[in-house]
């Protein structure tokens, strides 16, 4: 190991622990394919290659618990690839756990805790039981695990460059150079460079003239007598012919960690390609300092179709962005007294900048997309370990990875993705018996999409289950005081409330939906990235999931509305329409509260400033305006405000990170004057509205008993 | 003008270490993530002065692109040392016979990796 | 570290009472600038700032003690903290003093039936002056503030 720590090695850490979760994942996504049968020798190299980088790394980073059991965990990939052991099911089994482990030891070493000292000490024996064909061993010490060097006289192979340089009249002496060739590959294995340089044009050409020089490389147990036999007529007089032992037996130089095949020129001068050298003596070469064949191609011109950028940097370019569309947002606001006939030039150009500003921040946020494959790579295995695990028969169908989300909502979409499906195969997915009663195929579907559509990602977790039980769900939620017995309610109502908080019980969220996690904390989840979910169900057919995420993150598009002397941002994408209600459509019905009629359907009329408690607001609503959303769930209210101030884009800053999240509020933003808006949150406020409606009724009620 | 390291690892950890030791040293380097990638720098780059590559790697192996660099007349000489691990004797055997100059054993020190390349390319 | 290290305070006013906090945490003092209010916060709630694009909630500092809200003025403070990797700020009537103060001369708070005093870490005589120290992390759990009456108020 590195005599030499003093340098400070943190600074790689991070690449270090990215590319790890990278190798990790694309190791398990090759794995789980391995698992299913379609092994190639591409994906074994592929995933020996995963377990190299990640233990390389490691030892650079002296993590040596991750180093020793990614040492074994390479030794049976190595064996596997070279086909000395056999890629059985068992196999395959064992090298998913065992890449699971690997990903513990990553993380142990990320987070600087300490594993267990026997962690996957058992996965490890039977990583190491691979290679002796399954026989169980015992775990290896990690250093013996090492193959053993072969002695070096064990080869007795030697490299040697040879380089033939002929004279222009060698073929007149009746040798062909091809036969030399011939005979010096069949002493070993041999690469040849043809040096054509002294080609002259073809007009000068003498056909029996010897232009070309060869290197030759040639690796050989036959020795040097063997090889100066092939050029035994030629050297000397016909041909330059330098036999050089590239590779000695014994070494040039030799340091601890490092070593040297051949002894260096003293200068860098002689470095200087030595066909080049070899020709030099021959009329009419070109002069040495003649451009490498591939110099043409110019300086600097590396291409590659992909850079790798420190997230820090995009975010610090994606703040930045936003700074922009606030700034311009700003002189917009600023400008709005200005006519187009008064300063035609003054607001063209803010009318460019405007356009400019949205597509730059496009752009900027097209950097931060990853396509979900990432996140549905996890399914697969997920869905065949939890079907066994549950005695249930399920396929998984997944469409739309290519979709392309920002990466933190991907992040973040990793636990309640996983519950979902977990969900699904537990509650949805009957027994393959119970299917079959119903006319049902014994083997479920799960089915996992994305897609974008009108400006959002849209993931589905759909299954051809038995849908939601809806009288057991109303009956818990009646059990746990979340609705009144008696309550009217629709079915997606019912259907809604399992994302309830305390709905969902430790007892069942126990052992298959794992981590106990809830139908709530995965709305939360999805809802602090700005997503929603809903849930479609029909009895005896099925359940859906429906993930409605934003595209971005930092910026939306909104509308600004006045309360009082405050103003809010509602998201366009809620939008449905906004009215002046007359006296007919706004009414308030006693033991319902106030709604508003809208050509001929109900919707609940949500006062925003009883809501949040806003003095100087217009309350008389046939005087103020109605804005009726659309919450994800499908359901339609109308929020009372004072005035529609425009629509403009706003950038999301989060509330959370300096205070608390606020019921009611998904985020704030900063408006062109400098202030501060909040962000509403429809569905929020949807359950803030019922929760102070069902109040209200009942104390009008009470108050009516009490007269 | 500095002189010019190849660094071809599929680790950007690794790759991130070389370059940053050597620049830090003066050395200009150009990183590369495959043998593959590592031919069209080597093409593209107006001078090379030492390749250091690691063994393992995806499309083209560091094994593989040591021969065809040294097919190469131009890149005959130029130095090539490959980074193997302590335990890899065949990878240091296979190295030697497709005409790499030498080796380094990963991990190593910053000082280690220096005085290897000053040695190599003085 | 023996009891005669110096520490340094900044502090402030809240009518005729003084207060301070460690000059360490404090990132910047700045005149008073409109809040945006949050729905159903408590009164002492203030509301959010934008300090140079981020979003910093504003903690009136009278009203934490228990009092009337601030009514503010331009000439009103916001003192700018730092709170663990939280920024948040402090309205307060004015800015006094920075203290040099040797930690042995900070004495306990007393146990007395004031709200205030959860909020202190102690009490320090400058000049005759009594200051009292703030325990920030104690003033800024927002964690922990209880708005399940705030909210059965609202929808009372």
């Amino acid at each position: 190991m590195a005599d030499d720590q003093s340098y400070d090695l943190t600074r790689f850490k991070a690449t270090y622990f990215e590319e790890c979760a990278e190798l990790l994942a694309a190791a398990e996504e090759t794995l789980t394919r391995l698992q299913e049968g379609g092994a190639s020798a591409d994906d074994l190299n592929a995933v020996f290659r995963c377990v190299h980088s990640i233990k390389g790394g490691g030892g650079a980073f002296a993590f040596e618990d991750l180093v020793h059991f990614a040492h074994v965990f390479e030794t049976s990939m190595d064996a596997l690839r070279s086909g000395r052991a056999e890629l059985t099911p068992h196999v395959a089994d064992i090298l998913v756990r065992g890449n699971d482990v690997l990903g513990d030891f990553v993380r142990a070493a990320q987070e600087e805790t300490a594993l267990p000292a026997d962690h996957g000490a058992d996965v490890k024996a039977q990583l190491a039981s691979i290679l002796t064909g399954g026989t169980p061993a015992p775990a290896p010490k990690p250093a013996a695990a090492a193959p053993p060097a072969p002695a070096p006289a064990k080869t007795g192979f030697a490299t040697w460059t040879i380089r033939l340089t002929p004279a222009p009249g060698l073929l007149k002496t009746g040798n062909d150079p091809l036969l030399m060739v011939r005979e010096l590959a069949g002493l070993g294995d041999m690469d040849v460079a043809v040096d054509a340089s002294r080609l002259p044009a073809l007009a000068e050409m003498d056909a029996l003239a010897a232009y070309l020089a060869w290197t030759f490389t040639l690796v050989t147990d036959k020795g040097r007598a063997a090889i100066e036999e092939v050029f035994e007529f030629v050297a000397g007089d016909s041909a330059d012919v330098v036999i050089e032992q590239l590779g000695d037996a014994v070494l040039a130089e030799e340091g601890d960690g490092w070593g040297l095949f051949a002894p260096m020129p003293p200068a860098a001068d002689a470095v200087a390609a030595p066909v080049q050298a070899a020709a030099a003596p021959t009329a009419g070469a070109h002069p040495p300092g003649a451009k490498p064949a591939g110099g043409e191609a110019g300086a600097g011109g590396i291409h590659t179709s992909s850079i790798r950028v420190d997230l820090d940097r995009v975010d610090r370019l994606v703040n930045m962005v936003g700074e922009l569309v606030i700034t311009q947002a700003m002189l917009g606001q600023q400008a709005s007294g200005f006519s187009i006939e008064s300063h035609p030039e003054l607001v063209q150009g803010l009318q460019e900048l405007s356009h400019h500003t949205r597509e730059l921040q496009e752009s900027v946020m097209a950097i931060r997309a990853q396509p979900v494959k990432a996140l549905f790579s996890r399914a697969p295995r997920l869905v065949r370990d939890l079907s066994t695990k549950l005695g249930k028969q399920a396929r998984l169908v997944m469409s739309g990875e290519g979709t392309e989300v920002d990466k933190t909502v991907i992040e973040q979409l990793s636990d309640p993705l996983t519950h979902l499906i977990r969900n699904s195969l537990d509650h949805g997915i009957e027994s393959p018996e119970e299917r079959m009663a119903n006319g049902k195929p014994a083997e479920g579907t799960i089915h996992l999409g994305a897609e974008h559509r009108s400006g959002r990602v849209i993931i589905q977790v759909s299954d051809d289950g038995k849908g939601i039980d809806r009288k057991r769900v109303l009956e818990k939620a009646i059990e746990k005081g979340l609705v009144d017995r008696g309550a009217q309610m629709t079915d997606e109502q019912i259907d809604q409330m399992i994302f309830a908080p305390g709905f969902s019980t430790a007892a069942q969220v126990s052992d298959v939906s794992g981590r106990g996690v809830g139908m709530d904390v995965v709305r939360r989840n999805i809802q602090d990235v700005g997503g929603r979910v809903v849930v479609q169900s029909t009895p005896g057919q099925g359940s859906r999931f429906i993930l409605s995420l934003p595209l971005t993150l930092a910026v939306m598009d909104g509308m600004l509305v006045a309360v009082g002397n405050e103003r809010y941002v509602l998201p366009l994408t809620n939008i449905v329409e906004s009215l002046r209600p007359t006296a007919q459509q706004a009414r308030t019905l006693v033991n319902v509260g106030d709604v508003l009629t809208l050509r001929g359907d109900y919707i609940r009329l949500i006062r925003l400033y009883d809501l949040f408690g806003i003095k100087n607001a217009i309350t008389d609503s046939t005087r103020g305006l109605v804005v009726v959303v659309e919450t994800e769930g499908g359901d339609r209210i109308g929020l009372l405000v004072d005035e529609l101030l425009g629509q403009q884009q706003v950038v999301i800053k989060s509330l959370d990170s300096n205070y608390r999240p606020v019921e009611g509020i998904s985020a704030a933003t900063i408006l062109g004057d400098g202030r501060v808006a909040l962000i509403l949150d429809v569905g929020a406020l949807r359950i803030m509205g019922e929760r102070l409606n069902r109040a209200q009724v009942e104390a009008a009620a009470a108050a009516q008993a009490a007269e | 003008m500095g002189k010019c390291v190849l660094a071809v690892d599929d680790s950007k950890t690794m790759r991130d270490m070389v370059s940053f030791t050597l620049r830090g040293a003066g050395y200009t380097v150009v990183e590369a993530d495959n043998g593959v990638t590592a031919l069209k720098a080597l093409q593209a780059a107006a001078k090379v002065d030492v390749i250091i590559t690691d063994v393992n790697m995806p499309e083209m192996d560091g094994i593989t692109l040591v021969r065809k660099i040294r097919a190469q007349p131009q890149h005959a000489g130029t130095p090539v040392l490959i980074l193997t691990t302590e335990s890899d004797q065949s990878k240091k055997d296979e190295g030697r016979s497709a005409g790499a100059t030498g080796w380094i054993v990963k991990p190593f020190s910053p000082d280690k990796l220096l005085q290897i390349v000053a040695k190599v390319c003085p | 570290m023996s009891d005669n290290t110096i520490r340094q305070f900044i502090s402030f006013t809240i009518g005729d009472e003084e207060y301070g906090v460690d000059i360490m945490a404090i990132r910047e003092i700045k005149g008073w600038t409109a809040s945006t209010a949050l729905p159903n916060a408590p009164t002492y709630m203030r509301g959010v700032i934008n300090l140079r694009g981020a979003i910093v909630p504003i903690l009136d500092l009278r009203a934490r003690f228990g009092r009337n809200a601030t009514e503010t003025t331009p000439r009103h403070v916001i003192m700018v903290v730092a709170v663990g990797s939280r920024v948040a700020g402090l309205l307060v009537d004015a800015v006094a003093d920075i203290l040099a103060v040797p930690a042995e001369d900070i004495q306990p708070v007393p146990q007395l039936e004031l709200v205030a005093t959860g909020f202190l870490t102690g009490l320090v005589t400058v000049e005759g002056r009594m200051v009292a120290l703030l325990d920030l992390d104690h003033v800024f759990a927002f964690e922990d503030m209880d708005l399940s009456e705030l909210n059965a108020e609202a929808a009372a």
